[in-house]
């Protein structure tokens, strides 16, 4: 058998509407999700937006509790890329010093260590070395997603959830994006979650797709099956307005 | 810019002022205690730049030191209210809860008096007449509006992604809330604590006024300024240095507020 990064099984996630004192209706969010993520694969997961695909992503990272089913780590510490490069930066630090941040909290390297850490990161994700002075408001979007994405490496996680990460970024940004992506994942053997609605991003970058309508997974397979020969309805939909 | 010309001014103000009651600390052009029998009621001169009081003391002194005092103990109320408030809104902001409940509501309820009603039911607890007690009892009643403001702020950066990425990397929580967050509340907190530094100023001198604040020797300028009622038709000048004196300090301190807050609203 493979080896597994990530296994969520059976996971059922919802909250009760209504506020103070009264306990309104459950409002299921997931429905028996079950999954798995294999070592190196990017796996892409799609859906119309309000469909749970972030909710699972919270679930996954344990910011959400599941009321059913259970989610196992084959992994230390995954990390997340958010879809807003502006607010996923503190604006109050240098890039510098965000950069570094996760390996002062890491807290087992020496500061010329870290330094060099923090170097050597940027130089994976393409950056020049002035940017390190810069504060985030000073770069452009596409080079905050690499910051993002440095910083969300710099631990060494063996897995990655990206939630819409290039989805608001200019298309030609966008390719660089998927590309360094792609290379990161050959250099530092990574394993991905991709989310995202955009069926063409998907096609570029993933290994597998999951389908969600309405917090269930309707097919799952390798890119070239669910792509050419989509078995569930709502993925045809999906392809047709893509199209 | 416009809006830095507050700044600016403000800055300046300050600055002068400050330079001044720092002087006053080391060297005042007379002693403020001296009195001097020939030298009764003198209006403004080179000599007494605001003139002399009934003993013959010099009132430009006095004003001096008077406005260390009171200065000194605005920016001690303000210290002990900014540094607990924020602490207060940093926890149930943060954490949100049963916690955040009681104590916004206990926050409710100490808004509901005037600040100056409470202070004084802290005075008449704590013994008046020491001005550690007036910047105790201050300093408490600050707290609440210091807890309210940071509070919002700190609830509203709790979900932000960057805060959520830190967690996810392990940061302790009191990392989290005060190397993570605590510089992005500075465009709430920064001109917060001005404008409560210039009520801190005016609560002291109601006070002192009152005469439930400061006592001699220790001389701020509510007290000064009570003093001056006394002998208004005699040494107009004495009500007119302190209460300018006052009104150019909470001026001063209030420009360095507005133009903070006007530039946040520019980064925003």
């Amino acid at each position: 058998m493979e080896e597994l990064v990530l296994s969520v099984q059976h996971v059922t996630s919802g909250y009760y509407s209504g506020g103070f004192l009264r306990r309104g209706t459950y409002q299921e969010v997931l429905h028996d999700v079950t999954f798995e993520v294999r070592h190196g694969e990017i796996l892409g997961l799609v859906g119309e937006s309000g469909t749970g695909k972030s909710t699972l992503a919270k679930t996954i990272l344990g910011m959400v509790k599941p009321d059913k089913g259970q989610v196992i780590h084959y992994t230390k510490r995954p990390q997340m890329v958010f879809q807003d490069p502006y607010s996923s930066l503190n604006p109050a630090y240098t890039v510098g010093w965000i950069l570094e941040e996760p390996l002062r909290i890491f807290g087992k390297y020496s500061a010329p260590e870290r330094k060099r850490r923090v170097r050597e990161m940027l130089d994976r994700v393409e950056l020049p070395e002035e940017c390190l002075s810069a504060r985030p408001e000073e770069l452009s979007g596409g080079q905050r997603q690499r910051v993002s994405i440095a910083t969300a490496l710099i631990q060494r996680p063996r897995f990655l959830i990206a939630d819409e990460p290039v989805s608001a970024l200019d298309v030609t940004i966008q390719a660089q994006i998927l590309k360094l992506l792609k290379t990161l994942r050959n250099e530092l053997d990574l394993s991905y979650l991709f989310i995202s609605h955009d069926l063409n991003v998907v096609y570029q970058l993933c290994d597998r797709v999951l389908v969600m309508k309405s917090g269930r997974i309707v097919e799952q397979g390798p890119v070239e099956q669910i792509f050419d020969h989509p078995q569930a309805e709502y993925t045809r939909h999906l392809l047709a307005a893509a199209e | 810019m416009k809006q830095n010309n507050y700044l600016r001014t403000g800055l300046f103000l300050t600055g002068v002022l400050a330079v001044l009651i720092c002087l006053g600390f080391f060297w005042t052009p007379y002693s403020p205690t001296a009195m001097n029998g020939s030298e009764k009621f003198l209006g403004p001169s080179l000599r007494h730049l605001m003139g002399t009081d009934n003993f013959g003391r010099d009132i430009f002194s006095r004003v001096l030191k008077g406005a260390g005092t009171t200065a000194g103990i605005a920016f001690c109320t303000v210290a002990i209210g900014a540094v607990c408030g924020t602490a207060v809104g940093a926890l149930t902001g943060y954490f949100g809860g049963i916690v955040d409940e009681a104590l916004m509501r206990f926050n409710d309820v100490m808004t509901a008096f005037p600040s100056i009603l409470l202070a004084l039911v802290f005075i008449s607890v704590l013994g008046p007449g020491s001005k550690y007690n007036v910047i105790l009892a201050l300093g408490v009643v600050f707290i609440p509006s210091f807890a309210r403001v940071t509070r919002t702020a700190f609830a509203s950066l709790r979900d932000v992604n960057y805060v959520k990425s830190v967690r996810l990397m392990g940061a302790g929580k009191a990392r989290i809330l005060l190397v993570h967050m605590l510089p992005n509340t500075a465009q709430i907190l920064l001109p917060a604590i001005t404008i409560g530094f210039n009520n801190a100023v005016l609560a002291e001198a109601s006070m002192s006024y009152l005469g439930i604040g400061v006592t001699p020797p220790d001389a701020s300028l509510g007290y000064m300024l009570s003093e001056a009622q006394g002998m208004f038709s005699a040494a107009p000048w004495y009500a007119l240095g302190t209460g300018f004196t006052i009104v150019l300090l909470v001026f001063s301190v209030g420009l360095i507020g507005e133009g903070l807050q006007r530039r946040g609203k520019e980064v925003a």
